[in-house]
């Protein structure tokens, strides 16, 4: 059975009927091609489908499409405005914090929520608040300097 | 067995709790309420749970508040742990409910779990049922015709059992004031895959006059399902707080789940047993830190 | 612009715009007309016959398309082989489907076609597979044993081979010695987990009968040779595409029975057919790693002098041979056993065992990490006994600076080493006399911090071809370059490597941009698909830029070389005296007489006045075969700090100084040596592939396999000496494997320091708080009770 949904995405409006086992992260993937979030697990552990749900990092693999009806999603594909890569985007790519990139949608948007809950974090709260977003690539080292460069970028 | 789909359901938005109430009836069993989903779906998508429906509780208005009640806290059951984390009214009034809140998960899932789901969904490593135990909340449990309010040491029944019948919605958690130098604190033993708890102690305590008038203890992950620690309790009402009489706590930590420990992958019944003792003295000291700091 | 060489620089990675900003395309981002989606019934049971499977229900499901059981397709599947043989190796059938017997949970059994994922999802529960269970065994040296159950009835004793190493004579060395040490060592089965998992698209093409695979792999090339191999389908007629791949640390380095299946069933049904694994399934599903019982010993002498070393290893290679598995626990793992020490005797021997347990094949740094971690636990243990500083145990052993080949007691020769200032420097940058102190003062306050070291020599730029064809290897591991310069004088260089993460398109161009003396944003690399590139081997074993940057290397000298003789002739002098430099062809002392990169390359192309007999165009194809591998080294320090009370265990500090020769990118190299050393402490501290005794894997998802966060991993103090290899004429090494390469050891010596005052000798991996906690209260226990014995003896004798 359908549900009819309404989903502001990246500032752009979608209507359409969903199942109502379709999750967030296959609505952007399969109906609305936003392939730039991507799932690499089944548990709510790894993070890669983080998404804004009206302003906020959520796993977009654990939230039905349904639940997000009459919301507002930002994706990777939003993260930039005006043809200018976000002030994440650029600090995660001048400081080497992503190699294989899987992880990096995700993680650029759960340090988006960071930073804008907490603008200047320590160290120890940034390494605390990714801890819901794996990467086997970086060893996390460089995405923290990444984290900590848009932070000062952002300050300034 | 290794899908990440789940089974079918059927899907419904209630906008009051009555009509979910009577939804759930409806159903009789078949149907689950859903709160956030964290921990539901999960289940779900590996078809560990297949309801029939789901309830989602997320377009009922006015269950999302942390607001000043009577001296304490009544939370709306939809508030998020984010929202419980970023409260000060929280942080001032159940420091340990505001730091379990922040040790739940991770940033994605802190902004999207409710304190309802969690506290309705009881699983034995969640941190928020120690945390209502310690701080003796009253969880507010309304039906299409009736509400009823219980209290937290009766509220967990067995392994993911509440007390919470079928046609029952969790809408409130009414924390009571814990009184002029009281402080509460919640120690967690991580589990570093899940970031649940191997064993959660949440502590509150009172001091009055350089003595401990009262004590709660509530301890999470080492058993079927989170429990008061009273022997414990028991120690330090009418003494002085100090390095000995939190030892001496500390030592009956968890007593109460001799022979009922928990035991699996990541720790063994025996290790938790002693997580108990050790956690339950460091809620201890940060709890009476904060009574007569 | 950038001109002149960025050689040694760290150039912003070309690859990053695309994905960070969610315009890369991975395996699950394609979608093809008409797609049908599959999804795989697996085994529950670790070992089982199948008595029947009944599809009725599932192929009359609403969406289904097919559904096709092992039987139904036996012929077409083929069996998946082992590309690695060793002498007198068994070789038992894998069907892709199984359809006689089931070795391991998660072995596929039917796999379901239809319109949707979900449609799929649902009809496999709707396969009804009956099975008839059989015993299971997990444990590689159990399943050696008499009476355990059979997996394969050619592998007598689930022995599928016994591999031998050595050099000296350690038996007489060990009866000579003064110290001996001997130690049982487990180094833990483990799951890679790159954050992408895998997947597949086929297509198949009725009019050409091509098929097509994007498949989420390390080596397409070596995909579509096995690919033809198991199925028959022509070689020239499969097109395999390694898209952007989300990461692969050994476990995409394989035929796998999803990229047959779906080549198969795309064939069949001519219609594209994706499948995506789940990340539970792929725990089942895609390879483990590591997964050693060793019993190892290390003789010498009481001044500290290391004389042998022997190794007794039960590797546990999974229910089937994956395709390197039958390499990694033996050729990767014991001929660098002396390390980076002068160690005149070695005994390794190596038991290659089946389990009803998930294949076990390479994962990030592959039979060496393992091979580290048993030198130097024991190179630890036996300063310990013999009561020597580790630091001076080490540096009294190393084989002093060499820069032209030495060969070691295995029979190899490593290229190029010069131990002690990679030591020194780690020693530095820790201050280790003040780390000893604070250690001393923290112990008085019942604080438990250890400091430990690793000291590593690795196999790498793999490989010379005819070497490791006479260890067992099915293919030649040399590695292609093309450049190919379009007539405007853009640069194309193709490679025959398939990154994943590594940023060969910036490496690779930063070396033919220097060498073409042309802007970095002229040069494009290409990768990763089979109808576009020569022949290649892939990316691994730290091969790529040392084995195919410089096939690159020599497609650029070949360029240039011609574009020299193109110059000359138009400026009419000989050859050799035209100098080419930052992209201009001149004539020493000849000033007017020059000519541009654009010049030249337009000349080749309108091919109006070349050079008699020299054909038009401007392109170099390279197959290089290096003539010995490399052999990186470098020392790693990690301090540690323990709970006494819970046991957490928590690196304070990680110092790595590696040498990898001469560096392209030094941000990129950092970033690896970073993550590897992530995944070593993972590997330490935490991570675990755990199975029931009936083979069931307990830790069988994210929720229960603790891939460390951002949380479990302190920030890295790096640094590097230079010693380049003279095995290519870039100097360079390889740097991919490092971290984990040297890093797990030197966390296990740092805890079992932190401990060793409590009497603490070895501690086995991962350092769960549990374990931990456990060590201390025994440890302090058995320290108690020698007091209370002490005094009773004391008042005995009073």
């Amino acid at each position: 059975m359908g549900h009819e949904i309404t989903v502001t995405v990246n500032g752009k409006i979608y209507a359409g009927s969903v199942e109502p086992r379709l999750l967030l992260s296959q609505y952007l993937r399969d109906e609305l091609n936003l392939t730039g979030t991507h799932v690499g697990c089944d548990t709510t552990s790894c993070g890669a489908c983080s998404v804004l749900l009206n302003g906020r990092a959520v796993k977009s693999c654990n939230v039905l499409a349904v639940m997000a009806d009459g919301s507002e999603v930002t994706t990777v594909e939003g993260l930039a405005s005006g043809g200018e890569y976000h002030p994440i985007q650029r600090a995660f790519r001048d400081e080497h914090g992503l190699q294989c990139g899987f992880c990096t949608p995700g993680m650029m948007i759960t340090a988006v929520d960071i930073l804008s809950n907490n603008p200047q974090p320590t160290e120890s709260e940034i390494r605390t608040g990714l801890r819901g977003n794996l990467c086997r690539c970086t060893g996390y080292h460089n995405i923290v300097k990444a984290v900590q460069s848009a932070a000062a970028e952002l300050a300034s | 067995m290794t899908t990440s789909i789940a089974s079918p359901f059927e899907y419904h938005s209630p906008e009051t709790v009555e009509e979910a109430s009577r939804l759930l009836s409806r159903y009789g069993g078949g149907a689950r309420l859903l709160a956030g989903g964290h921990s539901l779906l999960p289940l779900m998508k590996l078809r560990l749970a297949s309801p029939e429906a789901l309830i989602d509780l997320g377009r009922i208005g006015g269950l999302s508040y942390i607001r000043e009640d009577d001296g304490g806290l009544a939370i709306g059951a939809m508030t998020t742990y984010a929202e419980i984390v970023r409260s000060e009214l929280a942080a001032a009034a159940a420091p340990a409910l505001a730091e379990a809140a922040g040790e739940v998960a991770d940033t994605p899932v802190r902004n999207a779990g409710t304190i309802g789901g969690s506290l309705a969904h009881a699983d034995p490593a969640g941190d928020l049922p120690a945390v209502v135990l310690a701080l003796d909340a009253e969880l507010v449990a309304r039906s299409a015709r009736a509400s009823r309010s219980i209290p937290a040491d009766r509220f967990f029944r067995d392994f993911m059992t509440t007390a919470l019948r079928g046609n029952e919605v969790l809408t409130e958690i009414r924390v009571p004031g814990q009184g002029a130098s009281s402080g509460s604190a919640y120690a967690k033993l991580a589990n570093k895959a899940s970031h649940y708890a191997v064993v959660g102690v949440a502590a509150a305590v009172r001091v009055e006059d350089g003595v401990c008038t009262s004590a709660r203890i509530g301890i999470t992950g080492a058993g079927p399902h989170a429990v008061r620690s009273r022997r414990a309790e028991r120690i330090l009402v009418g003494k002085a707080p100090g390095e000995s009489s939190i030892r001496a706590a500390a030592q009956r930590g968890g007593v109460e789940l001799a022979g009922q420990f928990n035991e699996d992958v990541h720790a063994s019944a025996e290790y938790r047993e002693d997580m108990a003792r050790v956690f339950t003295g460091r809620a201890l000291a940060a709890a009476f830190e904060r009574a007569m700091g | 612009m950038t001109t002149g060489t960025t050689i040694g620089t760290s150039v912003i990675r070309r690859e990053d715009a695309r994905l960070i900003t969610g315009n890369a395309t991975y395996v699950d981002d394609i979608k093809l007309l008409g797609m049908a989606h599959m999804a795989i019934v697996r085994s529950p049971h670790a070992h089982a016959n199948i008595l029947n499977v009944d599809v009725t229900r599932a192929a009359n499901a609403p969406g289904v398309a097919a559904v096709f059981t092992g039987a139904d397709i036996q012929e077409q599947l083929g069996s998946l082989p082992a590309g690695w043989v060793l002498p007198d190796m068994k070789m038992p059938n894998h069907p892709p489907i199984a359809f006689e017997r089931v070795r391991y949970v998660g072995d596929a059994v039917a796999v379901v076609v239809a319109e949707t994922p979900q449609a799929a999802a649902d009809a496999v529960g709707l396969v009804d597979v009956d099975y008839e269970d059989l015993p299971a065994v997990v444990n590689a040296e159990e399943a050696t044993q008499e009476g355990a159950p059979q997996l394969h009835d050619d592998a007598p004793g689930n022995v599928d081979f016994e591999w031998e190493v050595g050099g000296g004579d350690y038996e007489a060395a060990s009866a000579d010695a003064e110290v001996v040490v001997r130690q049982r060592l487990i180094n833990q089965r483990l799951i890679p987990n790159p954050i992408e998992e895998r997947g597949v698209v086929a297509d198949y093409n009725r009019g050409t009968n091509q098929i097509t695979l994007w498949t989420s792999t390390q080596i397409p090339h070596l995909v579509r040779l096995l690919f033809s191999a198991v199925t028959g389908h022509p070689e020239h007629q499969v097109r395999v595409v390694a898209p952007e791949v989300g990461g692969g640390f050994g476990c995409k380095l394989y035929i796998y029975a999803e990229e047959v299946i779906c080549g198969v069933v795309a064939k069949i049904l001519a219609r594209p057919i994706k499948w995506i694994s789940g990340r539970q399934e792929g725990y089942l599903a895609t390879t483990h790693g590591r997964d050693h019982i060793a019993d190892v010993e290390m003789c010498g002498n009481r001044d500290g002098t290391i004389t042998g070393i022997k190794t007794t290893v039960y590797a546990n290679l999974g229910a089937y041979l994956s395709t390197f598995a039958p390499g990694i626990p033996t050729v990767l793992f014991g001929f660098t056993l002396g390390g980076p020490y002068r160690m005149p005797n070695v005994s390794c021997k190596v038991y290659g065992v089946f389990t009803n347990t998930t294949p076990v094949d390479a994962y990030r740094g592959a039979g060496r990490p393992e091979c580290t971690y048993v030198i130097e636990r024991l190179v630890d243990m036996f300063s310990q006994e013999v009561g020597r500083d580790p630091v001076a145990v080490r540096r009294k052993n190393f084989i002093p600076r060499f820069s032209n080949g030495h060969e070691v007691s295995t029979g190899v020769t490593y290229d190029s080493g010069n131990y002690g200032p990679a030591l020194d420097r780690a020693l530095e940058i820790l201050d280790y006399r003040g780390f000893r102190e604070e250690q001393r003062a923290a112990r008085r306050e019942g604080r438990l911090l250890g400091v430990g070291l690793s000291s590593y020599v690795e196999i790498c730029g793999i490989a010379p071809s005819a070497v490791a064809a006479s260890l067992g290897a099915g293919a030649g591991l040399w590695e292609s370059s093309t450049v190919r310069v379009h007539p405007t004088g853009k640069v194309a260089v193709y490679t025959g490597t398939s990154p994943h993460g590594q940023g060969h398109q910036t490496s690779f161009t930063q070396i033919a941009s220097s060498e073409l003396g042309v802007p970095l944003e002229d040069v494009e690399v290409f990768h990763g698909d089979t109808d576009k590139q020569q022949m290649g081997t892939g990316t691994f074993g730290s091969r790529s830029v040392a084995v195919g940057g410089t096939a690159l290397y020599m497609s650029l000298q070949k360029v240039v070389e011609k574009a020299k003789r193109i110059a000359a002739h138009q400026m009419d002098v000989p050859h050799r005296q035209v100098t080419f430099e930052n992209g201009v062809f001149y004539v020493e002392d000849i000033q007017e007489r020059q000519m541009s990169w654009g010049d030249v390359v337009g000349e080749a192309y309108a091919a109006k006045n070349l050079p008699p007999q020299m054909e038009p165009g401007l392109e170099a194809v390279t197959f290089f075969d290096p003539e010995n591998f490399t052999w990186p080294f470098g020392t790693h320090i990690a301090v540690v700090e323990v709970d006494p009370d819970t046991g957490e265990t928590k690196v304070l500090r990680y110092i790595a100084v590696d040498d990898v020769g001469n560096v392209i990118n030094p941000m990129i190299v950092d970033g690896m040596v970073h993550g590897g050393v992530a995944q070593g402490i993972g590997q330490a501290l935490q991570e675990q592939a755990v199975y029931s005794e009936n083979g069931q894997l307990l830790s069988g998802s994210m929720m229960d396999y603790a891939v460390p966060t951002a949380e479990d991993i302190p920030s890295y103090e790096t640094d590097r000496t230079v010693t380049p290899t003279r095995v290519n004429p870039l100097g360079v090494k390889g740097a991919g494997e490092t971290g984990t390469i040297a890093c797990s050891p030197a966390v296990v010596n740092a805890a079992v320091d932190a401990l060793s005052h409590l009497g603490v000798k070895h501690l086995d991996m991962p350092l769960t708080s549990e374990k931990m906690w456990r060590s201390v209260r025994d440890a302090k226990a058995a320290l108690r009770a020698v007091r209370r014995e002490r005094a009773i003896a004391g008042r005995a004798s009073n």
